[in-house]
């Protein structure tokens, strides 16, 4: 029962991955006992499952997410949400109102607007229906500041990094609250447009290395730098 | 024998363009070039030109379209006014309408459409400069713009025509073999499924010359494979090279 590449190689799709008593994972598929890749990726091998984390790939709604999404519509019991999703969100009137819901009545453009920019939760999807949000938790609702950068979603567990190291370095280092939306979307605000910069620097940094190791030393060492050539320029002006 | 005697194919059994029998075009493909796209792909094949692009899945539009149990692919094959010695009117001809359909049914086998039901995956081919072979050429760029556009697919399909000019049979022919020539088969093919997906012929050949020109077009297909998957690794192993030289 042979694999055919090494740990975190890079593969096609079509590459044979492994052959024999092995359990497909993420982005392969079996056929005649063989196992394929299905995208671009960096090949994986634990015990006897064969997966290839994707290096491109888009968002698939998942319930429990939490998305950034911007109002596309308003219907008549709620909002339409893209969530850079191949299916659009549905977010129901009758969850942000909290008595009952009069259609004649409530205006649901006075809550949010075609355009407005919301976190939000997705709590029901399958393939067969639209994802369904949910804003009524802590944390959740309209986004009224801040910058939105879109990268792709793959590489959201890479900026978090191991138990929120990574994050929390951008965090420390630059002083800015930063919202990550499983659909590849991130918010960014900080107290002035130099920390915001730096910030998007560092992630767009992580997003472009993603598939190399060493990375949260690197982006530490970047953010010291950024900020020690800043402190430099500011006294030389006074 | 045919009147172009001498001219296709000289007494060293060259060809018009300096290649051999069995020899493909030069040719380069380069993944990822338009920023908009969800993916993209341009490949220069001899004097071929074409970039392709993928936006998708999404909503499919308009929403009747849309089919419950998998993506709807839809496919557009152009060919740019200026492709061509003679200029083309830009509206769809009837060549392009076949076209599109006959590079839509080589593609889809290799997709998996039915991960994602209700949506639709739009492709845009365009020819920017054609010299021959531009739907086989059309084929192997498409497959890398999905593939770039982190589509999910059994595998790359790649596309390679075969023929018959003055009695040899040859491999990738170029517009004057084309149309002066004996016969033309474009093949497409997925290679590590072994599966044809696109057969087409024009013009006469015998059995056997049939079987041996689809076993040189399979050789020329294995051959561009290797230069498509080369392609989209290119794209990221530069990015681990530029690394090492920083550090």
């Amino acid at each position: 029962m042979p694999t055919f590449y090494e740990k975190r190689q890079v593969v096609t799709p079509g590459d044979m991955l492994a052959e024999g008593d092995y359990v497909p994972g993420e982005n392969t598929f079996r056929e005649n006992g063989k196992l394929y890749a299905t995208r671009v990726g960096l090949v994986e091998y634990e015990e006897r499952k064969v997966s290839v984390v994707a290096l491109k790939a888009f968002y698939v709604p998942k319930v429990g997410d939490t998305v950034i999404g911007k109002i596309t519509d308003i219907t008549l019991g709620g909002w339409i949400i893209d969530v850079n999703a191949p299916y659009a969100g549905l977010l129901r009137a009758s969850d942000v109102i909290e008595r009952s819901y009069r259609p004649q009545k409530d205006d649901l453009s006075s809550i949010f607007d075609v355009g407005d920019l919301v976190i939000a939760k997705i709590i029901a999807y399958d393939r067969t229906r639209d994802p369904l949000l949910t804003v009524r938790e802590p944390g959740l609702g309209k986004i009224t500041r801040g910058q939105i950068i879109k990268i792709t979603p793959t590489k959201i567990p890479r900026i978090i990094g191991r138990k929120g190291s990574m994050i929390s370095i951008i965090k420390r280092e630059t002083g800015c609250h930063i919202l990550l939306g499983q659909n590849g979307l991130v918010m960014i605000s900080g107290k002035n447009a130099k920390d915001t910069q730096l910030a998007v620097m560092a992630i767009r940094k992580i997003e472009s290395e993603s598939h190399t190791s060493g990375l949260t030393d690197r982006v530490t060492e970047m953010l010291k730098k950024m900020k020690e050539k800043e402190g430099e320029i500011k006294n030389a002006q006074d | 024998m045919p009147k172009t005697e001498g001219k296709l194919l000289n007494k060293d059994g060259v060809r018009i363009d300096g290649r051999k029998p069995t020899e493909l075009r030069p040719t380069r493909i380069e993944v990822g070039v338009l920023s908009n796209a969800d993916g993209s792909a341009y490949i220069e094949q001899g004097k071929n030109k074409i970039l392709a692009a993928v936006y998708g899945p999404h909503e499919a539009h308009p929403k009747h379209l849309a089919l419950p149990d998998r993506s709807l692919l839809r496919c557009r094959y152009h060919m740019a006014p200026f492709s061509v010695d003679e200029r083309k009117s830009p509206a769809p001809s009837r060549r392009d309408i076949e076209l599109s359909k006959v590079i839509r049914e080589a593609l889809e086998p290799s997709i998996f459409l039915e991960y994602y039901p209700r949506t639709s995956i739009d492709l845009f081919i365009e020819v920017l400069q054609a010299h021959g072979g531009t739907r086989c050429a059309g084929v192997t760029v498409a497959s890398l713009a999905l593939a770039d556009g982190g589509i999910p697919l059994r595998d790359l399909t790649v596309a390679c025509a075969a023929g018959k000019v003055e009695g040899q049979l040859v491999l990738d022919l170029n517009d004057d073999e084309d149309k002066m020539g004996e016969a033309d088969v474009p093949l497409a093919y997925m290679p590590n499924l072994d599966a044809v997906t696109l057969l087409q012929m024009d013009g006469q050949l015998t059995i056997e010359e049939f079987e041996k020109a689809i076993n040189l077009a399979l050789e020329g297909c294995k051959q561009l494979y290797q230069l498509q998957k080369e392609a989209l690794r290119t794209k990221y192993v530069t990015v681990k090279e530029e690394e090492v030289e920083e550090e």
